[in-house]
Order: structure tokens, then sequence, then C-alpha cells
């Protein structure tokens, strides 16, 4: 990057105005405005049907917003289909895992680098022959523990490796604003670190954009740098955990009800 | 060398390459070893169907997109060549006219189908390309002036290749060297270089993206890729290959008529090639399109042979008699579909790949 060295600017890579999704007479995400900044690791948090994963398809553009708008590094991007989204550089790492069940864990990865490349018009070029293309997805098995599952079909795969085939295939795209939808979801104990180190070091980079979506609140506390709780669609709370944690809103919001759910459940 | 002519994609089972060894050599020596018109017609009709099911299975087993408007480019393909060789006579020429016209023709109308409904649903497509493909039925035997309605075209091709032609009036070894005998390698030279050319499209990274798609559509869009543009390319590339095979194809009959290219039914039969061979395989075409073709050809005379020594016998002489043909046609497809649900070239694959699992 030869941005790298640069001084970090003020002005936010990611920012949502306003931005609202009705669903019939559901309104999933409510006028939710925040600005997302270079080097930086913002948890999402809030109960379940909150909108967190709701906000994050506006966001890449998997569902079209009804009112408001998604700004990249400036630009209004509100507009433009997913692709074109993923190609200005949003890289989004889903919550159910969406893979190519068919192909290989080593083409799945790949068919990501060759996106990110731009060579998928390519007719008549032998896929096999792209030895710089096949080189930079051995590189990212090796980066989430996956080499030696290299030649088996995505479906054959544990959860736990498609969880982090999931990741890789972001990672391949190299974005600016990398999206993780619970990354760690039905991981084993002895798999998350290899997520949340990749994490780390993604944020370590520097001059990268991290959102994250995650109910382990320990992870929370231990990666991010800010969290943003939604409630019901609407942003109900905006700063650093510790404050955010302790403040009486989110208390009511979000703790709240999961201890009111917790009782219910008793 | 010979794994990059294949694209490096080879048939990774040794049954699989014994057989498709023995369907080129067969192809290559029929003239010599079957002289007569019939297995000249059917070792034709073989090499046009591997172009035609692999040029459908580029659409249905690759893109996983369903359509029922490719024998219509076959057809377009062939009333190409009949249009051009019956309007300006059997001149290079007009061949030439034709093919390029067909081309177009294909190009534009499978552009345009796909560019209207593949944004939406692929259903939605299968659904106008069958609408469509109707109502070009209807038109090419509407227009009798130019197509020869219901009966087709008697057309003559360039004197090359047609059977008045001479090499010499000496036989080689019982096959008379005749303009046929160019017509028919012609088929099988121009058929076996579509064929590796496909081949080289689905190994390329476009066939990656193509296949990404097929498994799942949201995630390819969600990498970036654009799903439109790719499945309209892919319907396109399919739409020229079948125009090309119908241009070989009416080069071979000098005959063309709905029965012969446009029908449903042999919509239906490239069908069953595509799914008996193997889906997504392309190799799947070279085997569906032998055993379809010999079966149809030859499965009519096997039972005769049959019924002349058991037609004494009350049901079973009747079940056997060659009226019966259909029955057994039907009968094979149905067992081979379900002893291999993903073709033949699938089970061997998956065999081969069973009996040494540390191979990759």
């Amino acid at each position: 990057m030869s941005n790298a060295g640069k001084v970090l600017s003020d002005a936010p890579i990611l920012e949502t105005r306003g931005l609202t999704v009705r669903f019939g007479g559901h309104v999933a995400v409510n006028a939710v405005s925040c600005a997302f900044h270079r080097g930086t690791l913002t948890a999402i948090v809030g109960p379940n049907g909150a909108g967190k994963t709701t906000y994050f398809n506006l966001i890449s553009g998997q569902i079209p917003a009804s009112a408001g708008e998604v700004f990249l590094f400036g630009e209004n991007i509100s507009h433009l289909p997913a692709p074109l989204r993923t190609r200005r550089g949003i890289g989004r790492a889903f919550q159910l895992t969406n893979l190519f069940p068919f192909l290989t864990v080593h083409e799945n990865v790949r068919i990501a680098v060759q996106a990110r490349a731009n060579v998928g018009i390519k007719l008549f070029s032998l896929w096999n022959s792209r030895k710089d293309l096949i080189g930079k997805a051995d590189a990212i098995l090796e980066e989430i523990a996956l080499a030696h599952q290299r030649n088996v079909p995505a479906m054959n795969l544990p959860h736990g490796d498609q969880r982090k085939l999931e990741v890789g295939m972001m990672l391949a795209l190299e974005p600016e604003v990398f999206m993780f939808d619970e990354p760690t979801a039905g991981m084993s104990v002895d798999e998350v670190p290899v997520i949340l180190d990749l994490i780390k070091r993604i944020k370590a980079s520097g001059g990268k954009c991290i959102l994250l979506v995650e109910h382990k609140m320990d992870v929370v506390r231990e990666l991010a740098d800010r969290i943003v709780v939604l409630h019901n669609g609407t942003l109900v709370a905006d700063g650093a955990p510790a404050e955010v944690i302790a403040s009486p809103v989110v208390q009511e919001a979000y703790l709240g009800v999961a201890q009111k759910t917790k009782e219910a459940a008793r | 060398m010979l794994a990059n002519i294949f694209s490096q994609d080879l048939p990774r089972s040794k049954v699989l390459t014994v057989i498709l060894v023995v369907i080129l050599a067969g192809l290559l020596a029929t003239p010599f070893i079957f002289p007569g018109a019939r297995s000249l017609n059917v070792g034709a009709k073989i090499a046009v169907f591997i172009v035609l099911a692999a040029s459908y299975d580029l659409m249905l087993g690759y893109t996983g997109i369903v359509s029922f408007a490719h024998t219509m480019c076959f057809g377009i393909g062939a009333y190409g060549i009949g249009i051009a060789s019956t309007q300006m006579g059997p001149t290079w020429t007009a061949m030439a006219v034709g093919v390029v016209a067909a081309l177009l023709l294909s190009t534009v109308l499978a552009l345009g189908i796909s560019l209207f409904s593949l944004r939406v649903r692929a259903i939605f497509f299968a659904m106008i390309t069958l609408a469509v493909a109707a109502a070009f039925m209807t038109m090419a035997s509407q227009l009798s002036d130019w197509t020869g309605g219901e009966d087709g075209l008697n057309f003559k091709v360039p004197e090359l290749i047609s059977p008045a032609f001479s090499l010499s009036d000496e036989k080689f070894l019982g096959a008379s060297l005749d303009g046929k005998l160019i017509a028919y390698y012609l088929v099988v030279v121009v058929s076996g270089g579509l064929f590796l050319l496909m081949l080289r499209i689905v190994n390329s990274p476009f066939g990656r993206v193509l296949m990404a798609i097929r498994d799942n559509d949201f995630r390819s869009e969600a990498l970036g890729y654009r799903n439109v543009i790719y499945r309209s390319l892919s319907s396109v590339l399919a739409a020229v290959f079948a125009t090309l095979a119908g241009i070989l194809y009416a080069l071979w009959l000098r005959y063309n008529g709905p029965g012969t290219t446009l029908s449903f039914d042999i919509m239906i039969d490239v069908l069953l090639i595509v799914v008996i061979g193997g889906m997504g395989t392309l190799y799947g075409a070279v085997v569906g399109s032998a055993l379809f073709n010999i079966a149809q050809g030859y499965l009519q005379d096997l039972l005769k042979l049959a019924h002349g020594n058991i037609d004494t016998i009350p049901v079973i002489g009747a079940l056997f008699h060659p009226d019966r043909w259909l029955f057994w046609l039907g009968l094979l497809f149905v067992l081979s579909i379900y002893f291999f649900p993903f073709g033949i070239v699938g089970k061997l694959r998956a065999g081969a790949l069973a009996r040494k699992p540390t191979a990759t």
C-alpha cells in the first residue's frame, strides 16, 4: 500500500446517512446514520432481530434501501448493485455460510482472487495457467489454516472450516471495508482463535475499516475500538466499548432485554 | 502438449479414456470399416450432436440455465445454409453468406432473450425461450417460399463436398473417394475442433465463473461478478456453437426441414444426451451422443434380429417386435438415469476417484 504511511485522514471510508428499509409495514432498519473510519474496528451489537445483518445487507447492496444513502470514500454508492460495490472495496463474509459447494476449497478462494484481479471474462486462456492467481489463493489458504483441505469440495468441509473459507474468500477480495457477520458462530473453541487472530492482523495492518457483528461480548471487548448498538432497527448507542456497555440505554435495550428473555425462559 | 489440447481437463478415468478413444477411432474409421450410406449418416450425426449437446451442456451443466431455444439456433444454422444455397446457388460464397447470416441471427436472438429475461430469474428465461422457439418454428413453416414450409428444403452444396464429386475412380479400402467422403471428414474434423474449443472455454477463468454462478449465484454477485453478463455470454456462446452444429448438419444432409433441426423432439433428444452422458462434464456429450445415435439408428435392427428368433413366444415375442424399439429406448434411458444420476461420465470419474483416494 503506497498510502499506508500517510496520516490517516478524518474523512470516513464508509458512511450511512438515514439508511432505512421497510418490509411491508415493518421497519427493519430505521434511519441509521453512522460513519466508519480508516484503521478502526467497530462492533455492531444488539439483540436478535435488531437489524444488524439487514444493515450489512443495505451497505453491501444485497437489499435495496427504502430511504437513505451509503457513501464509500465520499462517493454515493446507493444506486450501485452489489457486484459494483464489491469492486469498489466492500468485502463481506456472510453469517450463513455461502460457498460454491461443488467447487474445491482452492477453487472457491481462487474465484474470489480472480474477481479481484478482474480476469473473469478471459474465455480462451487456461484456468490452470495463471500461476500468480493460484499462488495467491494458496497463500490465503495458509493464512486461514485450510491448506490441508485444498482439493476437497467445499460441501464436504466441516462447519468450522466452511466458516474459515467464508472469511478467506473475503480476504481474497482485498477490500477496504471488511464486514464480518458473526465470523465465529458455530465454531469449536479451538478454531475461534484462528479467526480472531486474522481479524487482529487485518486491524494491525492499519488503513482498513472493519465492521463486526458479534454476539460474544468477550470477543467484542477484546477487538472493538467502538461499539454501535442497534435496537429494533434504530441506533441507540455509539461510543467507546466501556462507555457503551455501561450506559443505561444499552442496559435497558440490550442487556435488559436479554435478561428479560432469560427470565421468560425460566 | 496433449494436456493443453484438452485444456488440462483430461478424462480422469481409464474406462472413460478407452470409451472416448473408441468413439473417436470409430468416427474416423467408419467410412472404411462400415462402408455404406447408413453408417456414414449415423457417424456424421454423432459428430454433429456432440457439438450440439456439448453447447447445451455449456448452458445447462456449467451455467445452470435451462433453455428450450437451443434447437432454434441449430435450425437457424441449417436454414442459413439451405436458404443461401437455394437462393444464391451452391457456391462457397453462398455458404459463407449463409454461415455469417445464421451466426448473426442466432447471436442477436440469444443476446436479446438473455438481456431481456436473465436479469429476472432463470425460470423466466426458460419460459421465454420456449415461447420464442415455438414462434420461430411456426414462422419457419409459414414462410414456405423461403424455407419450404413443412416439406423443408432439398438443396445442393458446393461441388467439392457433394456426392457427384469424385477424387479418383479407384476405391480405397472399399470406400469410394467422393465428395460425400470429404463432407464426412469435414463434419467430423470441424466437430472435433469445436468440441476442443468448448473444452477450452469451460476450463478458462470464465468457465469457472460460470460454475460458481451455477453453484451459488448470490455469492458470485457478492464477489463482484455481474451474473447477467456471464449468463448472457454463456447463452450466446451456446447459441453460436449450436448454429455451427446446424451448419455442419445441413452441409452433410443437403436437406433441412422443421422436423430435422427445429422440432422439440430434437430438443428432448439433446436434453437426454446431456443428462445421460453427464451434466457439466462436456465429455458426457460425446458419450451420450454416441450412445443415443447408435441406439436410435440400430436398435430397430437389433430387435428385428431378436424378434426373428423368438416371435413364436407369445408375450415376449411381441415385446421384441421391431416396432417396440421406442419402448426399449425409453427403458434404456430410465435405467441409465436411475443407475447414473450424474451421468455416465460422472459415474466413471467418481469410480476412478474412489479407487485412488489420495490422488488429486
